[in-house]
């Protein structure tokens, strides 16, 4: 084996631009390969973060009636913070969240809106709360960019909005925007207002009342209680693992193609060579090589074009790849756009496992595409193969 | 005698398929070589030497009848086994040399040595000694693309002999050289005949290989014709 790899080396350096052609192609899918996974995983990274820092601190609980997903629910999922939590809301260790349906009448059009109550002191959410926290003719809010471009707001617009108290009556009241946040969360932006949360509970004669209660310790242990539903933060973020793992699936389909190029590159490299090098063929079984031994000399000599693959690859890559971590990737689209968490720039992010796996899933491929043809070398004659003759 | 002989050949025959019909290229050899000897089989193109060298090299074997070479069957020996043999008993040199192309004047020689699994500092020491039999110890580093066919063939020389092997095979070994390197190739191997008692068989119809030749074995038509033995040989 030791022969059979100082062997390999020497035949390969030997063969040249060829070999070169082949080891650029192998490696520039390393590096495009590790870069893409390592832009997903700063993905899920980033997506996660910013999850947390804007809509879910370190998990909640929400009214047992909550469904984000059905407006209508809104009605029936609020109720009074249990007194168990008192003390940690007196510390900001947990934010109570009053949400209703509301309507808003930007520029005489009507649009929907959850109106949002919270904390103008809060600490859990890098919202800009404190924005609420002034005295003007109207009620402060606070929008997400998204919706503000969506309906042409800007901060000091007037809007009147309408909503239903406790008992179903219809009121209405003017609002300013007093602050338009940027976050890469849309869930927390588009459609959504944020109104200090004692002014909602007042409007509605929700008093003491909440619908999500965020908490900001991710680790403390936490127990059931009635009417409430503990959301984990795991469980929260597990939809952007969710939909990273959707998008990934587009993106082995490039690797699969990327791949798929080296490896006939590859492929035929060996077809090629078996076929030129039957006198040499011939020669190494006169030597004392079984034809089996030469499989495997071709085998570790096609395969080790990944292992030059990864040397070069990590000349040229590691200093790329770093690169990247550091500025990150800015996407050329305007990305708020997408309807998902995503950031204009994603920081890609490296694991030692992405590496190794990578690593290894293409050398495997590598040396199975080389064995492939080689075995060809068993079947041969070894007096026709010194002949030159076999087609 | 019997214990004496390197190669027994009894009742050999190899035939080919050719398409329907088999092809005889050799019938009925018999023969016997003993140790030490510097022997070729002479014969028009066609006439089977290089089947029989091959045959005895263990890398073909007999349809019929009996090869035995430094006491093994080829015909019964396994592919493990046969490799075996060659790369510890066996020297080969061909005619079209057969050098690893990128690979150094060194590293060819060294080759066989590899295979063995020969120490680094031992391998230097055989290698540099071979090189030095055939006159190549400025070539070391040079690779074969560089060098004339007669340096080409001392390579592989260098090579077949590097392993001290009991039994060289040469294949028709000048016949892509001019007289002048013919002549130094075939006295070097002489040389080496004489020196190590290595034995030596040839395939050849080069006139000037016959001549130096101690027994000449003369095939037509697959048959051995003639078996000729030069009685007045080295003094
Ligand atoms: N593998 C083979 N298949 C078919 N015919 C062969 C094969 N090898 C040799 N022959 C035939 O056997 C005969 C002897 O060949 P060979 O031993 O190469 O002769 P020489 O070396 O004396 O020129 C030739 O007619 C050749 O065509
Ligand atoms: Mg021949």
């Amino acid at each position: 084996m030791k022969t059979a790899f100082k062997l390999a080396c020497r035949n390969l350096i030997g063969a040249g631009l060829r070999t070169w052609l082949n080891v650029i192609v192998l490696s520039f899918s390393f590096v495009v390969i590790i870069w893409m996974k390592g832009i997903m995983v700063g993905w899920d990274h980033q997506a996660k973060t910013d999850m947390t820092n804007w809509e879910i601190g370190g998990g909640q609980y929400w009214h047992e009636n909550y469904d984000p997903y059905d407006p209508f629910t809104l009605s029936e999922s609020h109720a009074p913070v249990p007194e168990m939590f008192s003390e940690e809301i007196t510390r900001s260790e947990m934010e109570p969240m009053l949400i209703v349906q509301g309507t808003i009448y930007p520029q005489g059009r009507m649009q929907s809106v959850a109106v949002k109550g919270i904390n103008p002191k809060q600490k859990i959410f890098l919202l800009p709360t404190h924005k609420l926290d002034t005295v003007t003719d109207a009620v402060p809010a606070i929008i997400g960019a998204l919706m503000a471009r969506n309906l042409k707001l800007n901060v000091g617009n007037y809007l009147t909005l309408r909503w239903r108290d406790s008992k179903g009556t219809f009121d209405a009241t003017d609002v300013v925007i007093t602050e338009v946040f940027t976050s890469n969360v849309p869930a927390i932006e588009s459609g959504q207002i944020y109104i200090p949360l004692e002014k909602l509970r007042e409007m509605t004669m929700m008093d003491g009342e909440a619908t999500l209660l965020t908490f900001a310790d991710s680790e403390k242990e936490r127990s059931p209680v009635e009417g409430w539903v503990h959301k984990p933060k795991d469980e929260l973020t597990a939809s952007v693992d969710e939909m990273i793992k959707t998008k990934t699936v587009g993106q082995s389909v490039f690797y699969g193609i990327l791949l798929l190029l080296a490896m006939l590159a590859i492929f035929d490299t060996q077809v090629l060579s078996i076929f030129r090098r039957q006198k040499e063929i011939g020669t190494y079984i006169a030597l004392g090589y079984t034809r089996r031994e030469v499989v495997g000399l071709f085998t570790v000599e096609g395969a080790m074009h990944s292992v030059l693959a990864a040397v070069v690859s990590a000349a040229y890559g590691i200093p790329f790849l770093a690169w990247q971590a550091k500025v990150g990737w800015t996407m050329p689209m305007d990305v708020s756009e997408f309807g998902m968490a995503i950031a204009q720039t994603l920081y890609p992010i490296y694991s030692f496992g992405l590496v190794v796996s990578t690593v290894l899933i293409v050398v495997l491929t590598t040396t199975v595409v080389s064995y492939w043809p080689s075995r060809k070398i068993a079947k041969m004659n070894p007096t026709e193969a010194l002949r030159g003759r076999i087609q | 005698m019997e214990n004496n002989s390197i190669i027994r050949i009894k009742n050999l025959t190899k035939s080919f398929p050719m398409g329907k019909t088999q092809f005889t290229a050799l019938r009925n050899i018999n023969l016997i070589l003993g140790k030490g000897e510097f022997t070729g089989l002479i014969g028009p193109s066609g006439s089977g030497k290089t089947t029989l060298l091959n045959i005895v090299g263990s890398l073909d074997s007999p349809t019929s009848g009996e090869a035995w070479v430094l006491d093994h069957s080829i015909g019964k020996l396994t592919a493990k086994q046969a490799a075996q043999l060659r790369k510890e008993k066996l020297g080969f040199i061909f005619q079209s040399y057969n050098l690893l192309a990128v690979h150094t004047v060194f590293e060819n020689v060294e080759f066989p040595l590899l295979l063995l699994k020969m120490g680094a500092s031992e391998r230097k020491k055989m290698v540099m000694d071979a090189l030095e039999w055939l006159g190549l110890t400025d070539k070391v580093k040079s690779k074969p693309p560089q060098l004339s066919g007669g340096e080409c063939q001392r390579v592989a020389i260098a090579r077949a002999m590097v392993k001290k092997p009991s039994l060289v095979l040469a294949d028709e070994p000048t016949a892509n050289l001019d007289a002048a390197n013919s002549h130094h190739i075939l006295k070097t191997m002489e040389t080496l005949n004489r020196e190590l008692k290595t034995t030596f068989l040839f395939a050849t119809h080069d006139e000037k290989v016959i001549g130096y030749l101690h027994r000449k074995i003369y095939l037509l038509d697959g048959k051995v014709d003639r078996d000729e033995r030069k009685v007045n040989s080295e003094k």
